[in-house]
């Protein structure tokens, strides 16, 4: 043991970091977003076809769906899972819908302790809050130019 | 057939999210509103109804399908009501879905208490 081994193993650190940290953190993050996501919304379109051969239309098949999702993601975020499924997934279990209603549920656990009021209530769309105010903004100003164009 | 579409879009879409996360330092809140915003704007042209019908689910789970969702309900609103439509149309349409996460939120909220981190 020797200086010679610190710097051989300082270099190999070097060339570790170098080739762990710029580019393939974000290809692995992609594939397991890409595969995660692809889960959930397989799981999605089981729903969707079992429904569907109930004869349910397009319409309440979507909502339903989503719905249940919703359920099923607020279930698992008050578990304490969906964190830890997170860590895993990246994006993958934030841009699904039940990615939104995590956003919703984990602010109204998380902050019940400071009251029903002025914690679970008036934090509960601390996150999800913007998605609902802008998507609405966004909606009017739909409206308006379709009604103008169609 | 339909489940390889549903997990091939599905999954890009996420993985536009997690490239927006990676390179440029978005929060996911910020993500989650890009994609609303832009599924509604997509929605408003009539583009998201056509990746629907060939994705199914992959198309509307993703939070670009809730934008749709808002567009696609404040344009039957424009038709059904006229002007006053494109105030109603897009929390009416949206409502099932905030709904079900207040109520989801608030029972869980009564069942369980925060996990330690």
């Amino acid at each position: 043991m020797g200086k010679r081994d610190i710097n051989k193993s300082n270099d190999e650190y070097a060339g570790l970091v170098k080739e762990t940290s710029p580019n393939s953190p974000v290809v692995k993050n992609c594939f397991r977003a890409f595969v995660s996501g692809g889960i959930i919304c397989c799981i999605g379109q089981f729903l969707l076809n079992v429904f569907s051969s109930f004869g349910m239309t397009a319409e309440s098949r979507n909502t339903l769906v989503s719905v249940i999702l919703i359920g099923a993601a607020s279930l698992l975020t008050g578990l304490g899972w969906y964190s830890k499924i997170g860590k895993l997934c990246g994006a993958g279990s934030i841009v699904p819908i039940t990615g939104f209603s995590n956003s919703v549920t984990a602010p109204a656990v998380e902050f019940k302790k400071e009251g029903f009021v002025l914690g679970l209530g008036a934090k509960i769309f601390i996150v999800a809050g913007p998605v609902i105010l802008y998507g609405t903004l966004t909606s009017i100003l739909v409206g308006i130019i379709y009604y103008f164009v169609r | 057939m339909d489940y390889l579409k549903a997990f091939a879009v599905g999954g890009a879409i996420c993985v536009i999210g997690q490239i927006l996360i990676d390179k440029t330092r978005l929060t996911s809140a910020r993500i989650l509103v890009v994609f609303v915003v832009a599924g509604c704007i997509f929605g408003g042209l009539g583009w998201n109804d056509r990746l629907a019908d060939f994705a199914g689910a992959g198309a509307t789970i993703p939070l670009p399908g809730f934008g749709n969702t808002l567009a696609k309900g404040v344009k039957a609103e424009v038709d059904s009501r006229g002007f006053s439509g494109a105030l109603t149309g897009g929390l009416k349409s949206a409502s099932a879905g905030l709904t079900a996460a207040m109520v989801f939120a608030f029972l869980s909220a009564l069942i369980f208490n925060p996990k330690e981190k």
